[in-house]
């Protein structure tokens, strides 16, 4: 009963249009800006590190490397203020949160890239040049 | 709880209550009872778990004792002639235009911003001084033995040689009655009868509490509307 009372009331602030990301993907977040009496919109860009919560509550995590620092950005999904969010680059991911990435430096933070023809390029890959595609990546 | 974004898209953390509708079950009045108040019912309880005496005060139900009574002249008092209620409460003061039968919802709250949420919180049974009374306790080391957790002193010495009455100290804490006052009211919803309040509220998820326009002095909110009791539903 109390469920359905919350699921009212949150549906009043999900948004209809909700961007589609997935975890790993490097993405760009417009993120709407008030300053004085005007809007713009900034951009945040970074690798989507993690999803957490549900219904309006659900926000994602946005992590990027600022001089040589660590910078995480949490957004609400269905926040007014997230104008959209724009896939850059679909990495693999192979767990839901990638907090191992905060460990790492330099080349290691990148991900290896999602391809469309995933099975064969992988397994052609591999076996020819596993480490030129890593490089690649 | 939840939370909902304002007009700025920031968040806003708040409880959702379901503030009736109430049935007016009766109205006090200081010739007949003594004092002045309005009764008001929230949710409907089923009859065969009511008792008689509950389903007679809501309803007119025929008895020998109630013929006995029409026949010598005793006028019943009104009747809201609604289910049995789960939650009734009363409250104090004279509510011009509140009836028996009447029924009260959220569209009360309209124009007010900050409301009274008045609860009973959550019992947590025998709890120490820290959790009770927010005391600091003591040190992890430096000597002290198996009392982290413990009040300090609770007195001086010879004179006045007793603990002075009310001195805080564990015990039952919680299930007590407890009001928090301007609270923020952050949204009415009409259609489904409730008030979306700023931040959380006494006891749990599901619990019954009752709102009232606040009686703050400085009343921020607009002019006083009949009180209204109101179960906070679910959410909490």
């Amino acid at each position: 009963m109390s469920q359905k009372i919350l699921a009212k009331v949150e549906a009043s602030s999900l948004k209809s249009e909700v961007p589609q990301f997935a975890i790993g993907d490097t993405v760009d977040v417009h993120t709407r800006i008030l300053e004085g009496e005007k809007e713009r919109v900034q951009i945040f860009n970074g690798v989507v590190i993690a999803k957490s919560g549900s219904g309006s509550r659900e926000t994602f995590t946005v992590r990027r490397i600022v001089a040589g620092e660590g910078v995480e950005r949490k957004f609400p999904i269905h926040s007014p203020k997230i104008a959209k969010v724009e896939v850059k680059r679909s990495g693999v991911a192979r767990r839901a949160k990638l907090y191992y990435l905060r460990d790492r430096v330099g080349k290691s933070v990148r991900l290896r890239e999602k391809r469309d023809d995933v099975a064969a390029a992988e397994a052609t890959a591999k076996k020819a040049a596993g480490k030129k595609a890593a490089a690649k990546a | 709880m939840t939370q909902v974004f304002d007009a700025n898209g920031a968040v806003v953390p708040v409880t959702v209550i379901e503030a009736g509708p109430c049935s007016v079950t009766q109205v006090r009045s200081v010739d007949r009872d003594g004092y002045d108040a309005v009764q008001i019912g929230f949710l409907d309880k089923p009859r065969r778990l009511a008792s008689r005496a509950v389903r007679g005060h809501v309803a007119k139900l025929d008895s020998r004792r109630s013929k006995r009574a029409a026949e010598a002249g005793v006028v019943a008092g009104p009747k809201a002639d609604c289910e049995p209620k789960r939650f009734v409460r009363e409250i104090r003061g004279v509510y011009p235009g509140v009836e028996v039968g009447g029924v009260l919802t959220v569209d009360l709250f309209e124009g007010v911003d900050f409301v009274d949420i008045v609860g009973t919180t959550k019992g947590r049974g025998t709890a120490g001084v820290m959790k009770r009374h927010g005391f600091s306790g003591q040190r992890a080391s430096h000597g002290v033995k198996k009392v982290h957790r413990h009040q300090g002193g609770t007195g001086m010495n010879t004179s006045p040689g007793r603990v002075f009455k009310g001195k805080r100290m564990a015990g039952r804490f919680g299930n007590e009655r407890s009001t928090m006052r301007n609270v923020k009211l952050v949204r009415i919803d009409l259609e489904n009868n409730l008030l979306l309040v700023r931040g959380a509220v006494p006891g749990p998820n599901g619990g019954y509490v009752m709102v009232r326009q606040t009686n703050k002095v400085k009343r921020r909110g607009g002019p006083a509307p009949a009180g209204g009791a109101k179960k906070k539903a679910g959410a909490k």
